[in-house]
């Protein structure tokens, strides 16, 4: 069928149809497939993208490219000033910051309760001891300030709230679960840590949207220290920002060889994704799919019938070509390549726009759902393996309705008979 | 060179059979301009469509040098038009995407000949019926007149065995007409074998042999050589 005669004449009549034909319905069709091309790559990059913005922003602003933290069986990590020593040793170490963790609860009606029937504004949180500087410099953490100021080193009682332990922000009331009322930057709230009580006075509120940081109480770590009395300097995590372009599974090796592992858990960023992120990844890509095959067959349909009509319609011409000794296979391939041509043009476009207008501009500007901010995810690979899906549908749609065309006998189609 | 035994043609209408050519037992000699000429409904088309292989006899042969065409199949029948036959629509039959030059070069493209030389021959069958100046004109841009004469040398470019024409002046003014019928002429005297449908008494008188068909039958077969 495909003989390199019959390719050379199906080109020879596509390329003077597609000249010749009305440059309006050209540009339709294209459209039709450069939207097409979108909706197969962006609806799923998008949807990916929007699991991986959460992923990004967890590495980003919470893991860092390697973590390390308590074992399970451990309340912190053991011979931490001598880890630290190891981590800011290693060359390929950009950044590191040390983290104290220890539960509690802050009250924040605790000035005006005027009897012990009143029921106290508390929340339970995560108490988080940082270097400011440091914590700043691995996790950008200050960017987040939605209200007052963020924590310098010299910091005296003074705490960052997350904005999902204060109602303003996360306006909910279940059983089990509340929010501080009342809450803005100059207020004083009351926190306690296995019963060491202590009023500090709220510096700023930290918003992100990630949950370790939103759900946290920061303060100074040498304040932190002296609530629980952790005075030998054993942190609970270590989140380490690797130089750009380094591998943190070679890092993470590194630290276990170290021995850091019979103290600690070491893990890279995607270790310490838990596994239901990784399926709802794989989730969204199906769903992603899914919606795409639906925008596939859309387009089809389109070329299928835009053939069609453009077949029927030349039903003569296609006679007068049979008539007049061109193979038939010529004549289909002739509009194999127009579909081809179609698909093409839709695709190119479609490319450009993806990789030079809209994954740039959603970079810069991250869709803002609420859980994440969304990027787009379209790897090479993917684009490619989707150019050639939609390619290869848009050529079958093509050929069957030339094919239902062409085989008409030659004289009816010459004299329009049916 | 044709030899046509008893062919016949119908048509089937739901339960109706049409039998359009009753028959017809026919012989072409190499070099004849042979008119076909009759009423409506008497079968011209459908006999010069037998002939050219543009459509399937119900019954009866077609031997073109001495070769059964029943024997070959839709390709070879498709490849046997391209190289062997040419034709001369009423309606020009013009591919209207494709300029006069591309239009007659087609078919030698087909023939697998190298673009400049199919150009350059399509070039050549154009300046034979007069259009050297009109190549590179659309079909929508050339006269009726010059549109068959564009049908014509698509229809010779190849030098065809036996050029068939279905009525090439019905839809032509006087003078266009006279100048398809010298065309006709000069390739007559050059060789080619020529099968006409013509309506047109006039037009008749340029080919050396007439057959008159009546209901599906041949009633005359007239030289017209002195």
């Amino acid at each position: 069928m495909f003989s390199l005669l019959n390719i050379r004449i199906g080109f020879f009549l596509a390329k003077r149809q597609i000249r010749r034909s009305n440059i309006w319905t050209t540009v339709l069709i294209i459209f039709v497939m450069f939207f097409t091309f979108l909706n197969l790559v962006v609806v799923t990059g998008i949807l990916v993208g929007l699991i991986q913005g959460a992923i990004d922003a967890v590495r980003t602003h919470y893991t860092s490219d390697v973590i390390i933290s308590t074992l399970n069986n451990k309340t912190y990590i053991e011979n931490s000033p001598e880890i630290m020593s190891v981590v800011n040793l290693l060359p390929e170490v950009q950044s590191v910051t040390a983290r104290y963790l220890e539960g509690g609860t802050i009250e924040a009606n605790y000035k005006t309760r005027t009897n012990d029937k009143e029921k106290p504004n508390t929340a339970v949180a995560s108490m988080t001891g940082i270097d400011p500087v440091a914590e700043n410099n691995v996790t950008d953490l200050s960017r987040f300030i939605v209200e007052g100021e963020y924590l310098n080193s010299q910091d005296y009682d003074q705490v960052l709230l997350g904005a999902y332990l204060v109602e303003k922000y996360l306006p909910i009331d279940s059983p089990g679960f509340s929010t501080l009322r009342n809450i803005a930057p100059g207020v004083k709230i009351r926190m306690n840590v296995h019963g060491v009580e202590r009023e500090v006075t709220v510096k700023g509120i930290i918003k992100a949207k990630v949950d370790e940081i939103s759900m946290r109480v920061f303060m100074v770590d040498s304040q932190l220290r002296s609530i629980i009395g952790r005075n030998d300097y054993n942190v609970d995590e270590i989140a380490i920002k690797l130089k750009p372009g380094v591998n943190p599974s070679i890092i993470r090796d590194i630290l276990k060889q170290n021995g850091i592992e019979r103290v600690a858990k070491v893990q890279t960023y995607t270790d310490a994704q838990p596994k239901f992120i990784k399926d709802m990844v794989d989730t969204f890509a199906l769903l992603g799919n899914m919606l795409s095959s639906i925008g596939l067959v859309v387009a089809s349909i389109t070329i299928f019938i835009v053939i069609f009509i453009n077949a029927i319609t030349r039903r003569k011409f296609i006679g007068i070509l049979k008539g007049i000794g061109i193979n038939k296979r010529a004549i289909e391939i002739s509009y194999i390549l127009q579909s081809f041509f179609y698909a093409f043009c839709g695709s190119v476009i479609g490319i450009v726009v993806l990789y030079f207008v809209l994954q740039p501009f959603i970079a810069t500007h991250p869709i803002d759902f609420p859980f994440s901010d969304g990027i787009l995810v379209a790897p090479v690979s993917g684009t490619l393996f989707r150019i050639g899906l939609l390619m290869i549908t848009t050529i079958i749609a093509g050929f069957i309705p030339a094919r239902l065309i062409v085989r008409k006998n030659t004289l009816d189609s010459i004299l329009g008979r049916n | 060179m044709i030899e046509v035994k008893n062919l016949k043609k119908s048509f089937k209408d739901g339960e109706s059979i049409t039998e359009v050519l009753k028959g017809i037992n026919f012989v072409v000699k190499s070099g004849e301009f042979i008119a076909i000429m009759g009423r409506s409904g008497a079968g011209k088309s459908t006999f010069l469509y037998q002939m050219s292989l543009l459509d399937e006899p119900t019954e009866g042969d077609i031997f073109i040098d001495k070769k059964n065409m029943n024997l070959l199949t839709v390709d070879e029948k498709t490849y046997f038009r391209l190289s062997q036959l040419g034709y001369v629509f009423q309606d020009y039959a013009l591919l209207p995407e494709m300029n006069a030059l591309e239009n007659v070069a087609l078919p030698l493209l087909m023939q697998d000949m190298s673009e400049e030389k199919a150009y350059k021959e399509a070039t050549e069958a154009l300046i034979k019926v007069g259009l050297e100046k009109r190549l590179h004109n659309l079909p929508s841009q050339l006269s009726g007149g010059e549109q068959q004469r564009v049908s014509i040398a698509r229809a010779i470019a190849h030098e065809p065995q036996i050029l068939f024409a279905d009525e090439p002046t019905a839809n032509l003014d006087n003078e266009s007409s006279r100048i398809i019928m010298d065309i006709f002429k000069e390739l007559h005297s050059g060789g080619q074998t020529i099968i006409m449908i013509t309506h047109e008494v006039e037009y008749s008188k340029f080919a050396e042999r007439i057959i008159h068909l009546d209901d599906g039958r041949i009633t005359k077969d007239q030289s017209m050589k002195k």
